[in-house]
Parts: C-alpha cells; structure tokens; sequence
C-alpha cells in the first residue's frame, strides 16, 4: 500500500492541458523528486493534490482515502502540507506566529477556550508556543531568539524559504510537498537546503516530494525522479536512469530545431 | 481559486448546500411567479396585454438608462480593478448641473419653442459636468492608491460618494428639482414593432443605443481605445509598450463619466425629478447590470442593464404578483414528479444547476398540494428589494455574469 | 547631484506648487461658505466675542494650505530641505492667492443673485462675510487675513520644534476647552464650582478672552517643557510594550477606565451622559465590526442589519405592541426574563449573520462588500413593507419598548445614566471578547486569513469557519447594540437602521485604526463624541447637516494619507516602521512586491 497514490489525474486550464492523466505513488519516507521544463504543470500537480486546484478528473488516495476535491485545509489535516514556489508568507505576522498558525489544525479550542481562558486553553497555547520554537530551531539560530517576535517580512530571501518549510512543518504533516525549496539561493545555502532536506526524513519522519530545477540537488536528495512534461509523465526512475533517458534530454533541450521553422 | 461553482462531484460541505437552497428558492419564487402571472393574466385577473407591453418598453427605457451607468463601472472596473463606488455620484451630478440649464432655457422660452436645441445643450452641459466630476475624483482620490490593496480604493470611493452627496446638498439644498415638461409630441404614442411606446422612452432608447455604438466604435477602432485595452490587460507591459497609463486612465473615467451624464439626462426625461440623493440607488442597480453582463465587457454592461430594467419593471408587478395564484393541485403532483425525475438525472450527471432546477420543481409541487399562496400588499415598495435580490443572487451565483468578464489575471484573484 | 549645499535665494519656491494650493484654498473657503457652513456655525462661539466657530471653519483653510504649498519633502540621502523666509513668503502668496479667490467669490455672490441655484449664497451670508462693511472693505480685510493666516502657515515650518509645538498646543487646548464646553459647566455645575466655568466660559457661548489666554498660555507652557509628542511617544511606547509590561499597562487602563466609568455619570448631567451614550453605543458597534473587517478582513457593508435584528427582536419580545401572538417579557437582568430575551437575541442575531455570512464567504473581497450592502437594504425595506407590517409595524415601527429593570433601577433613555452604565458593561463584554479572541488560535487565523486567504487554506485554517464566526461575533456584538438602542429610544422603526449608520461604523474603525482596540475607543469617542451619529448630536451639535459630508471627506482623507488610523494596532504599527527595521534597499523592494502581489 502506498502513502499518496495517484491515478489519471487531469486537469486543464481552458483550452490548456495542464495535467493529462498523471499517475504517481509514494510510499513512506522516500523522497521524489519531480522535475520538468518551464510550464510542464509541477505546480498545477502540487495544487491538485492540496486541493488549491480541484481536478477534472482522477484519483488521489492518501492513506486509502480519495482525497480528490475536498477542500485544502481537509487535505492538510489529513496530513498533507506544501511551500509555494514563489514563497507566500504572512508577513506582518510574525516569524513565530506563522508557525503557530499553522498548528491550527491540530489544535481545537474555541471560542469558549479562548474567552474563559480555560487551562485547557492555556495548555495548548503553550504547547503550541514551544513546538513552534522547537521547529523553527531546527533551522539553527537564523530563525530563534529575537526573530520569534519580529514579522516575516524582515526575513532575507532564503530565511523566508526557511520559514514556509518550518510553516508547513508546523501543520504536523506525514507528506510534505516542497515546490523548488533552493529557487533564489546561492551555492552555499543550496547545499545546505540539500542536506536538511534529507535530515527531514532521516530525522522528522516525513515522507517528502519535491519539484526541483537544479539537478545536483535532484541528484542528491531523491530516491526516485519523476519527469512532467506538458502535463504528461514521460520518464520514471533512479537518477541516473532519467538523466539518461532521451525523451527527457529532449524535453529540457527541446527537438533539434527544423528547418525554416 | 479554490471557488468552482460547478464541483465535478456532489461533495457538499455546509456552505455549499446553503448555497443550492438558495438557489432553489430563487428560481422557485421566480417560476411560481411567471407562470402564476401567466394564469392569472389567463383568466382574466392578471395584468392587461397593453399593461405589460407598457412594462416592457419602461423597462426597456429605464433598463438603457442602467446600462449607460454600467458602462462607467465596467471600464473602471475592467482597467483598475476596483469598483468606483461614487459613480452613482457622477450621474447625479449631470442630471442636477442639467436641471438649472433646462430650467433656465424653460424661463428664456428656448425649451418650448426650440426643445431639440434645448435638450441638445443640456445634454452637452451634463456631459461635460459628469466627465469633469469623473475626471476629478480619479485625480484627487484614486490616483494616488493606483497600487494599494482592492479594498482601500473602494472604501475611498464610498468616502467620495458620501463627500459628494452631501455637497450638492449643502449647495442646492434638498429639494427635488424637477425638469420642466418636455414638450406634447414627445409624450405622444408611437407605434414600433407592434409596440406603443411613448415618444420619450422612445428617445431614451435610441439616445442610449447610439452612444453605445459611439462608444463601441471609440474602444474597438482608436488608438485610445486600443491602450485601454491594453491598459486593461496589462498595465505594466502597456507602459512599456509605451502607452501613457495614466492619460489612459483618465480617459477610461472620462467616457465613463460622459456616458453617465447622457444616463443623466435619460434619467431627466424619464423622471423629471432630481435631487443629491438620485445617484444612489440607479448606482448600484447599474453595478449589478455590470456584474450581470460580465464585468470589463461593454457590450454586457449594456445588455445587463436591459436586462435588469426588464427584470426590475416585470419582477414585482408580475413575479411577486403572481405568487397570488393556487398552483392547481395535478400540477403541484406533475411537478412533484418531473423535479424527482430530474434529481435522479441530476444525480447522475453531478451537476449543481440541474440539481437546483429539480429542487425548485419539488418545491412547487409541495406550494400545488399544499395550497399556497402569497398575497404581498404594497408591492411597489417591493421594488428595491426585487433589484437588491437581483444584485445578491447575481453576484453570488454569476459573478462572472452572463457574457464573461474581461479582466487582468491579477483582478480575478 | 550635487551635494554641495548652496544657499537658496528666498523667492526660491516650487511657484507651481505655492499658486496650486492659492487656489485651493480660495475655492474651499468658497466652497465652504456656499454649502452655508459659516452661516450656520456662527451662532457657536469659540472665543466670545471675537471668533466663532463659523469663521473658523474658513480661517483653518488658509494656514493649512499655507503650510501645504510651503511643505517640502525631506528626500532620503539629500541634505534636509532648510527653512527660511521663503516659506514665510510661500505662505503669504498662497494667502493671498486664496484671498483673492474667495474675495472674487464674493463679489459675485454680492452683483449677482445666486439664490437660485445656491439657496445658502444670499444677502445674509455676503453681510457675514464682509463683516456688515460692504464689498470693498471686507474684500481687502480678507485678503488681509488669508494673507497673514497662509503666512502663518509657513511660518510653521521655520518656528524651532519646541515653539511650534507650543502654539499648536495652545490654539488647540483653546478650541478643545471650546469644544467641551456642555460637558464642562455640566460637570461644574454639579460640583457646584460654577465660578470657575463662569469665568471660563462667556454668558453667550465660547470661552472669554481672558479665559483663552489663560488656557492657551498653560498648554505652551506645558509643551515647552515636554520633549517630543507625547501622544506619539507614548502610542509608540505602547505598541512595543512586550509580554507583561503590556498586561500589566492594559489591567492599569483596564481599571482606571472601569473606576471613571462608574464614576463619571454621577458627576455628569443628562445631555453629557446621553452624548456618553451615544458614544458607547456606536462604541459597541463598532468594536463588532472591527472583528469582521480589521481582524477577518471582510468588509461588511451591512452591519446595521444587524443592530436592527438586535432591536427589532428586542422591541418584539418585550413591547405590549407588537404583535398578539409574541410573548412579552421584560428586560430584567437580575430575572430569569431579561436572560431569555437576551439568549433570543444572541440566538437571531447569530443565525442572520450565518444566513448573511454563508452566501458572501466565497466571495471576492469587493463583491463581499456590495453584497452585504444589499442584504442591509433588503433588511431595512422589508421591516419598512406592508407585507410585513403585522409583524414589524411597517414605517411606524413597534413603540412603548418598557424600560429594561436591573434590581430596583429602571433602565431608559430618559436616564440617560442608566444607559450609560448599560453601556458601559456591554462594551466591556465586547472589548474582552475581542482582546481574547485576537490572541488565540481563533485571532491568529483571522490575521492568516485577512493576509492570504488562500495560503491560510492550504495551512490548514478552515477559511469558510472561521469568516463565519466573525460574521456571527460581530452580529453578535451589534445586536447587543439594537437591544441597548431599543431600550433607550423607546421604539424602534426602519429609518434608523439607515447604510449610513453602517458607514459611519466603519468610518469610526478606519479612523482609530483597522484591527486595533484603543483605536477604535479613539475612533468613536472623536468621531461620535464630537461630531455626533447619524442622528444623535455630539458636542458640536451645530455640525449636525453637515456630519456627513465631513465623515465623507474624513474617509477619503484617511484612506489618501492614513490608512492605518489614529491609533494603529500593533501589527499595522510594524508596518509603518517596515522602512526602518529594512536598512537594506533591496529587501525592501522584495517586501513591497510582496505586499501589492499578496493580497
Ligand atoms: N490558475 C491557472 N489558470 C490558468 N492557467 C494556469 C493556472 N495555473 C497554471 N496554469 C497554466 O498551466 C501550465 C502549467 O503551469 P505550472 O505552474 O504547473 O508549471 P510548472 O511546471 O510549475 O512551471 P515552472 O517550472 O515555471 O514553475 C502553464 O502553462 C500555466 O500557465
Ligand atoms: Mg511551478
């Protein structure tokens, strides 16, 4: 049984085929890699799945259960969480508070919790307040002490990166999708993004797939590459299989120009 | 984005099966009505066929009317995205600034004894004045927010549409102003199509019609017009194909505003009456004729507005009157058993319209057996509440209205 | 550029500018005289007997304008803009521009008869303004004074901050000692010191020349001695308060706040007590809907449907006239009766803000907006029908509301006491509801969801519940409104529950400051306590017709130079320092990409 399976998943945009019948599993704790040219629908295929883009057509079974169409914070709290390519924070939030808002929910007070400032209340908020400390230490210092009460728009390129994957890890998630978690970053914070991203499974326990432009990464972290290319999967398999693969080379070379054209 | 009117498979969530309840409510009220109003006018207790064509033409006039004040909101809408809540404003001021220059031609004689020069110079007066207030807000209030959030440029216009409401009624006080009588001819009947219209609505209509072709042609074949579409589209990249976005800007409220200073004068012929607060309710009647038609889309704006002057002048005399008939008992059963009928289809098909229409079916058979009827005094009062109902359920159930919106990909967030 | 700085000749001015804002001023001092302001506002005096609040409601515009035409913005990395003569003179011109525009303005309204078109520009209005002189003279004596004023104006920029400081805060203590006048004697007269605001404050209205002098000389005197503003100082010191020192100063103000509530309608008589009324009324409501726009971000354009399904289903459960078959209960909140009723309001008020909330949720923000303003019209016409006259009364309403009881006290408008206690406990209810609510989980996603509604989705805030609940609390919290308003006018009828009331709640939450608590208490005791609602007067009564072109005006002004209030709430406040806390230019460009593509 595999932890997010998918089947004929299609989607288009007006005219425009975005997805065209993808097929996709994952199991627990591997990582996957999707890659593919400009356009070639790895976004769309990260919408579908948390439900910001309800699908034409397929199935997405996440732990036996089809979570096609249900509405994105359903499908987050059944355990799916993601990043955005072009990072979307709150950011006059701040850094802490996005962690925490993330925990919305995992956690269940209401109204009432909140009004009579029941110790239940106060329990949750605590732990709320320190598994969102907890997390964001995971990325060193960068994002603790002082930087807990400042808002996120302070934040360097990267440290926002950070901070969405320390977001999406706060929603408690068993798969996460990172859509180019190194996009913007120089060599040095690339490397670094790598390794954490392999200490996320190794450490955390999350299952992870991730849409990548820069192949050394693909190389380094996946278990397992799989190539879009106008919504269509056209490769499949370890790293060196699909950096071999012709119709991939092809994909990101383009066809040898024809003449006249 | 997360916003499909129509999901792929019934997965109904709280908000979505209040929504199908509204919808099946609106189109039971709106069937049981017409058809009620049908019957009724069969046995002779409804409204006489001269009673309804006078309904349609007015419509038909006022709906014009609407449709030039749409086009205001729609260009607006269309080039910066936001909703120019005080255009309701710039009509009124046309029609109020037109009043004391027909007044005084009515003093001078000129109105009788010359109305076309008359009315002529009227109109280019409150042409000229809506344009000049059109123009004025843009500079003075949403200039200046040309990047803020949506909402802030909206609430500065509910801001102007107040500031502007109440200075015309510390200026010229609060009276109603009331246009001198046109002249005989015009109030005569003339017959067209087999419908009798008054020569005033008459006018209206062709006035309306001939600006909107004036105005199609200055959008679709200028040079100006062209960069308001591509202003529209993108202002970033029309400014680097070296459009100047801000004259195209102020163009796009000037035509506006001009439009709904000819909808001022309609409005002049039409209703005599003027006073600081006539620019509000035909304000949002015409947003709502906007929406309806798609919003950015100009020809929709005006076929919006026809459409909710029909709807206006009918809904209340008609629909809401003809809620006074008993659906006979073997309708209320037939109906019972076609809208199952249609559930079940709906059902299969999962689609949400189908499934309303067989909502509203069964309803009307439930009002058959049971005897229903409504009988709802004052129904003129009612008038607003028609439009106001319009203007909720089009917005909620079409608000990429009838035609299709044309709008940049950043407003339709 | 050239860094160098070199000195600039006095005539050295942006002209354009200085002519530009001439003429403004002369066409608002037109303006405002032909809409029949200074007429009207004569009869209240500010300073016996030399100024009235008519005349000064032109004579603002001169030195305003005057310091505007002269107003030059520091540019970052250039040497700050230096000051001298040339503003004086910049001043001046401009006065004079205007001058000479208001006084082309009244010529023509003195040769030609403007009644016509302009019922306010007659005879009586020329008299005033040429101050009963004729033409010529008054021509020259304003020239004069819009002279003078505009030079004042841009003598503004050149006096050292610490003068400058001390005459605004004299003029300004000058007009406010003015402004509170009623609230004043009453007060006064009640601890029987009438000496004192006898002599404060002349037989006809307005404070008396010594009176003035007196107060303006302690107000520099006070500012001389203070550094900086310190009323920024201290919002400042407030929104960066952190942890304790901030509950702490919250339970101090919290307390202070309570003792004055209890206190201060025992010392105040009836009219200042009604004005406190109204204050809290619009107070309440306007703390409901700050939920729904300044922390969900929802604008709703509606609310007063709201209070009016508070009042009506208070004037239906407990006045003997409404319809036979409703029970009628009183409003005794020491009863088993009085908590029924107030469960039933909850209860109709929570439903229709789920009935209105439901359909507008999905909405886009702006559609959201028309669409709750049409809910708010389509309530308003059917309390107003026929059709549903049995039940609501139609125009005429439902009349004889008996007082609410607490104990053996009577609770009604004509002790206005009483309603201001009522007041008071609600509006504390609301403030607490709303402080505790915006720091839990509820708060937190009501802040993720105003920033990205999407994002706030995908992290798994339940969007459609928790708009809902805004919805439902600030109905909530706007019906308890209705039932107060019920109770305290007696009856209830469908032209109080105007758009306008909805507006001028929301011009109340724009002004003190989206989203913050202390802005909204700021918002509705300036706007409400000075100004007045849509029909109940504030200590400027005189303002009454013209309220609300001013709320009209005062949007557009917040909105053009301050969105985020009078007393913007903490996160609104980080906002403003963004440019200060990013020293590095390129992050701020990112942020501010952000900021226009994320919302
Ligand atoms: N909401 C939408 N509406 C219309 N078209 C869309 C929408 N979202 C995506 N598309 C289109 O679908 C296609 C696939 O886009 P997608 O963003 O999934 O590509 P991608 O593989 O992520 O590309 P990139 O590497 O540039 O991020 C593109 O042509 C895009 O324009
Ligand atoms: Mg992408």
């Amino acid at each position: 049984m595999h932890l997010l399976e998918i089947t004929g998943l299609t989607k288009s945009f007006g005219g425009l085929q975005a997805l065209g019948g993808v097929d996709f599993h994952i199991d627990e704790l591997e990582i996957v890699s999707v890659i593919g040219p400009n356009g070639a629908g790895k976004t769309t295929f990260f919408n579908t799945i948390s439900g910001l883009v309800v699908p034409d057509e397929g199935r997405i079974v996440f732990e036996d259960e089809d979570i096609a169409g249900l509405e994105p914070s359903e499908i987050t709290k059944r355990g799916i969480a993601r990043t955005f390519q072009n990072v979307r924070l709150f950011p006059d939030m701040t850094i802490l508070e996005n962690v925490m808002v993330a925990q919305h929910c995992r956690t269940e007070t209401g109204v009432w919790g909140a009004l009579f400032n029941t110790p239940t209340f106060r329990n949750e908020e605590r732990a709320i307040e320190e598994r969102a400390k907890d997390i964001l230490g995971f990325f060193g210092t960068r994002l603790t002490g002082y930087r807990f009460r400042q808002p996120a728009y302070v934040l360097s390129y990267a440290n926002r990166r950070r901070l969405e994957i320390a977001r999406a890890m706060g929603t408690m998630p068993r798969l996460l999708l990172l859509d180019e978690p190194t996009a913007g970053m120089n060599p040095k914070e690339t490397a670094e993004l790598t390794g954490l991203i392999r200490k996320l499974r190794d450490e955390k326990g999350f299952t992870i797939v991730v849409i990548e432009h820069e192949m050394r990464v693909v190389r380094d972290v996946s278990d397992r590459v799989v190539v879009l290319d106008h919504g269509v999967k056209i490769a499949e398999g370890s790293y060196d299989e699909v950096s071999s693969n012709p119709d991939v080379i092809e994909a990101y070379l383009g066809r040898p120009a024809e003449e006249g054209a | 984005m997360t916003t499909t009117a129509e999901r792929a498979d019934f997965r109904f969530n709280w908000v979505d099966s209040f929504l199908l309840a509204l919808r099946i409510a609106a189109i039971f009220v709106v069937v049981w009505g017409t058809v009620g109003a049908l019957a009724l006018g069969f046995v002779g207790e409804g409204l006489s066929g001269s009673a309804w064509k006078d309904l349609i033409v007015a419509g038909l006039a006022q709906g014009s009317m609407y449709g030039l004040i749409a086009l205001g909101y729609s260009m607006v809408y269309g080039v910066l995205g936001f909703i120019n809540f005080a255009h309701g404003e710039v009509f009124m001021a046309g029609a109020m600034v037109g009043f004391f220059v027909a007044d005084y031609f009515f003093t001078s004689g000129l109105w009788v004894s010359n109305f076309v020069i008359a009315i002529l110079i009227v109109l280019v007066v409150a042409v000229a004045t809506s344009t000049f207030t059109a123009v004025l807000i843009e500079k003075v209030a949403y200039r200046p927010l040309r990047n803020s959030p949506r909402l802030i440029p909206l609430i500065t216009s509910i801001g102007v549409s107040f500031f502007l409401q109440n200075a015309v009624l510390g200026l010229v006080g609060p009276a109603v102003k009331t246009y001198p009588q046109a002249p005989t001819w015009l109030s005569q009947k003339i017959s067209v199509l087999g419908l009798q219209i008054e020569g005033t609505k008459l006018l209206v209509i062709v006035i309306a019609v001939v600006s909107m072709i004036g105005l199609w042609l200055f959008v679709e074949r200028t040079k100006t017009g062209r960069a308001m579409r591509a202003v529209a589209e993108d202002k970033e990249i029309a400014a680097l194909m070296g459009i100047d976005v801000d004259r195209t800007i102020v163009t796009t409220f000037a035509v506006g505003g001009a439009m709904a200073g000819v909808a001022g004068i309609l409005w002049a012929l039409l209703f005599r009456g003027v006073s600081f607060i006539t620019g509000f309710l035909p304000g949002i009647k015409a947003f709502t004729a906007a929406v309806l038609g798609g919003i950015g889309n100009l020809v929709g704006a005006m076929a919006g507005g026809v459409l909710l002057g029909l709807f206006e002048s009918l809904g209340p005399n008609v629909v809401l009157r003809g809620l006074r008939w008993e659906i006979p008992v073997s309708l209320g059963i037939a109906a019972l058993a076609a809208g199952i009928g249609v559930a079940v289809l709906a059902w299969r098909r999962g689609r949400v319209s189908v499934a309303s229409v067989a909502g509203a079916l069964i309803m009307l058979g439930i009002a058959g057996i049971g005897q229903w009827s409504i009988v709802i005094p004052g129904l003129t009062q009612l008038k607003d509440v028609v439009a106001f109902s319009a203007l909720v359920l089009v917005l909620i159930f079409k608000p990429s209205g009838l035609f299709g919106e044309q709008l940049a990909d950043e407003d339709r967030a | 550029m050239n860094q160098m700085p070199t000195r600039r000749s006095a005539t050295d001015l942006d002209w354009d500018r200085v002519r530009r804002w001439g003429i403004y001023a002369g066409l608002t001092m037109a303006f405002l005289s032909s809409i029949g302001m200074v007429e009207s506002l004569d009869k209240r005096l500010i300073v016996d007997p030399i100024l009235s609040l008519g005349f000064l409601a032109l004579l603002w515009v001169p030195v305003a304008f005057g310091y505007a035409a002269t107003y030059e913005e520091a540019k970052e990395g250039m040497a700050a803009p230096e000051k001298g003569e040339r503003d004086l003179i910049g001043g001046l011109a401009a006065g004079l521009i205007g001058g000479l525009f208001f006084v082309a303005f009244i010529a023509i309204a003195d040769a030609v008869d403007l009644r016509g078109v302009f019922p306010r520009i007659g005879p009586a209005l020329i008299d005033l303004l040429t101050f009963g002189r004729g033409t010529a003279v008054g021509g020259l004596l304003w020239l004069m004074i819009s002279g003078l004023l505009g030079m004042f104006g841009g003598l503004l920029h050149v006096l050292p901050v610490r003068v400058r400081r001390a005459v605004t805060n004299a003029l300004t203590a000058v007009f406010l000692v003015a402004l509170v006048e009623i609230a004043v004697v009453d007060i006064f007269e009640s601890l029987r010191l009438t000496v004192i605001s006898d002599w404060i404050y002349a037989k006809n209205g307005g404070v008396t020349i010594a009176g003035a002098i007196v107060v303006g000389a302690l107000a520099a005197l006070s500012s001389v001695r203070s550094e900086g503003d310190a009323v920024v100082r201290f919002r400042t010191r407030y929104a960066t308060m952190e942890g304790d020192e901030r509950k702490r100063f919250n339970l101090i103000a919290g307390a202070v706040g309570l003792v004055l509530a209890v206190v201060l309608p025992m010392v105040l008589g009836g009219l200042t007590n009604e004005l406190l009324a109204n204050v809290g009324l619009f107070l309440l409501m306007a703390l409901g809907l700050n939920l729904v726009v300044g922390y969900a971000g929802l604008l709703d354009l509606g609310y007063v449907a709201f209070f009016a399904v508070g009042a009506y289903t208070t004037a239906i459960l407990t006045s003997p006239l409404s319809p036979k078959w409703t029970p009628m209960l009183t409003l005794d909140f020491f009863s088993i009766e009085g908590w029924v009723v107030m469960v039933v309001v909850v209860a109709v008020a929570a439903l229709s803000g789920l009935v209105v909330g439901t359909p507008v949720i999905r909405l886009r923000g702006d559609y959201l907006a028309i669409v709750t303003l049409g809910f708010g019209e389509i309530v308003r016409i059917l309390f107003l029908s026929d059709w549903l006259a049995p039940a609501f009364g139609g125009a005429q309403g439902i009349r004889n509301i008996p007082a609410a009881v607490a104990g053996p006290a009577e609770i009604n408008g004509t002790k206005p006491q009483t309603i201001f206690y009522l007041v008071v406990i609600f509006v504390g209810i609301a403030v607490y509801v709303a402080w505790r609510l915006y720091h839990s989980r509820i708060g937190r996603a009501w802040a993720a969801l105003r920033e990205d509604e999407d994002v706030a989705e995908a992290m798994g805030v339940e969007t459609t519940k928790m708009k809902l609940l805004a919805f439902i609390t600030g109905a909530i919290l706007a019906s308890f409104g209705g039932m107060i308003f019920a109770v305290k006018v007696g009856s209830v009828f469908p032209s109080s529950f105007k758009l306008i009331v909805s507006i001028i709640v929301l011009v109340i939450v724009i002004v003190g400051g989206m989203g913050s608590i202390p802005g909204v208490v700021v918002g509705s005791l300036v706007l409400i306590g000075i100004l007045g609602g849509p029909t109940q007067p504030g200590l400027l009564a005189e303002f009454g017709e013209f309220k609300l072109l001013i709320y009209g005006a005062l949007l557009v002004f917040m909105m053009l130079r301050r969105p985020e209030g009078l007393w913007p709430s903490v996160q609104r406040q980080r906002e403003l320092h963004q440019e200060e806390i990013l020293q590095d230019a390129w992050l701020k460009a990112e942020a501010a990409a952000d900021s226009a593509g994320e919302r």
